[in-house]
């Protein structure tokens, strides 16, 4: 575009001022109206939709004329700059208030999703108050300390565990060594082995807290087996993310899954096996007649082995991770953590975006 | 501790464990997928269970069952049998006693 050197006239002096909410801004909708012998003549526009800066806009646009009078010699310059700040700090801005309200679209989605979690657990009476205090200790709902403290760690956990996946996508982009990628990984495992110490803490305190999973996204509990994910099921996450594997791997991996699948087989026939038993010890004299407090005791009693059988089944998860990093080379260790990672974090998201999805009422 | 020492010696695998025990079932049912048969000893059908139960503790175990003895030594309780199987070292633990398909 040619400018004119030194002539600028105001909008207003010209008399065609534009109604401020239209057109875009110099040097974007550069319109010359009316009068084509006053060829210097230009109208400058601000844009409306300027948030922070219509109004530095605004200031400065009187400010050029009086430029012109005082630096005869290069107000164009010095009007061309402020134009191009203007402009820069108007994309800044939308971009600013773009960042902000995505911000609180995640918010939102975040909010209803708690309210929604609050929700079930006031319903299965586990209402956890507003902290530890001993006040809120009702009939509706139990305040246990261990689930208020296991929740917390959980929580700074899943921190951890979000950075820590960027570190394994950093370390596994750039060119480090094996030793520096070993210590990624090592972080990695001990972050998973810290989880079921945590769960073995918990389980103490409350069997059942641990076998709803209610820490967890309601897609993760759609998975969940025995208080957590199937060995099984974390060992296909985890190879199939690994090509290319050696023969001897290929082999051991094989092994792993079976004696895997094996022992996941054992722990679950044991499960059923402890169901029966509470169910028959419950069911046992005559039923309709009121309860009978002695076999409420007994059946009790035989809950407590839940406690292993919790316990064993994170055992077998630690396990199974501990024999995978016997079988494979550091990087594909790191690829694997950071695949299961992942696919917890689409399990989480799903979760979310179920919570959201808009539905037809019952 | 000699009747549990004396059993335990007295075939290749040998587990002791309460019929009433849903652990001990789940190992049972662990050696029915492996394809092996362990001698089992109900601690609360015999006699002695109670003196055999605090023999198994003395040889260090956590939990009195289930206890799994190979060739006459201690492996361990579900947590050992566990392990040693996704290392892979349970069966060839188990092959000089077992005839395997």
């Amino acid at each position: 575009m040619d400018f004119p050197s030194t002539q600028f006239v105001p909008s207003r002096i010209m008399g065609t001022y534009q109604p401020i909410h239209q057109i875009g801004m110099w040097g974007e909708n550069f319109k010359s109206i009316g009068n084509p012998s006053i060829s210097a003549s230009v109208i400058v526009e601000v844009d409306n939709k300027l948030e922070n800066e219509s109004e530095t806009a605004s200031h400065e646009m009187p400010a050029p004329s009086c430029k012109h009078d005082q630096e005869a010699s290069k107000p164009f310059d010095k009007i061309q700059r402020r134009l191009a700040q203007n402009r820069e700090a108007a994309r800044k801005s939308r971009l600013r208030k773009k960042a902000y309200v995505q911000q609180l679209e995640s918010s939102r989605l975040k909010l209803m999703q708690l309210e929604k979690e609050l929700e079930q657990a006031r319903e299965q009476g586990l209402y956890i108050g507003g902290g530890l205090e001993a006040g809120h200790l009702g009939f509706s709902g139990a305040v246990s300390p261990g689930i208020a403290v296991f929740e917390m760690e959980y929580k700074h956990w899943m921190q951890v565990q979000n950075r820590q996946l960027g570190e394994l996508r950093t370390a596994l982009n750039a060119q480090i060594s094996d030793i520096e990628l070993r210590i990624v990984v090592e972080n990695g495992m001990s972050h998973y082995f810290e989880l079921f110490r945590m769960k073995s803490t918990v389980a103490k305190a409350d069997v059942f807290y641990v076998m709803s999973g209610t820490w967890k996204t309601s897609a993760e509990r759609f998975f969940s087996w025995i208080g957590g994910f199937r060995p099984s099921e974390l060992l296909k996450v985890l190879v199939a993310q690994l090509d290319p594997l050696t023969d001897q791997q290929i082999f051991e991996v094989c092994n792993l899954k079976q004696s895997c699948q094996q022992a996941e087989d054992a722990l679950s026939q044991g499960m059923e096996k402890l169901q029966e038993t509470v169910s028959a010890t419950l069911a046992a004299g005559q039923l309709g007649q009121g309860t009978y407090f002695p076999l409420v005791a007994m059946a009790m009693e035989k809950l407590e082995a839940l406690v292993c059988f919790v316990n064993q089944a994170d055992h077998l998860r630690q396990e199974t991770l501990q024999q995978m990093s016997h079988i494979l080379t550091t990087r594909q260790e790191a690829r694997g953590l950071l695949a299961l990672g992942e696919y917890i974090q689409r399990l989480q998201d799903l979760s979310t975006l179920w919570a959201t999805h808009p539905r037809e009422p019952a | 501790m000699d009747k549990v020492t004396r059993l335990a010696s007295e075939n290749g695998l040998v587990l002791f464990s309460k019929s009433s025990c849903c652990l001990c079932y789940a190992v049972k049912i662990l050696f029915q997928e492996i394809g092996v048969t362990p001698t089992v000893h109900e601690l609360d059908q015999d006699p002695e269970g109670r003196e055999m139960e605090r023999a198994l503790m003395r040889l260090g175990c956590s939990a009195p069952v289930p206890a799994v003895f190979i060739g006459g030594k201690l492996v361990g309780s579900t947590n050992e049998v566990m392990s040693l199987h996704l290392s892979g070292g349970l069966i060839p633990l188990l092959r000089p006693y077992h005839s395997m398909c």
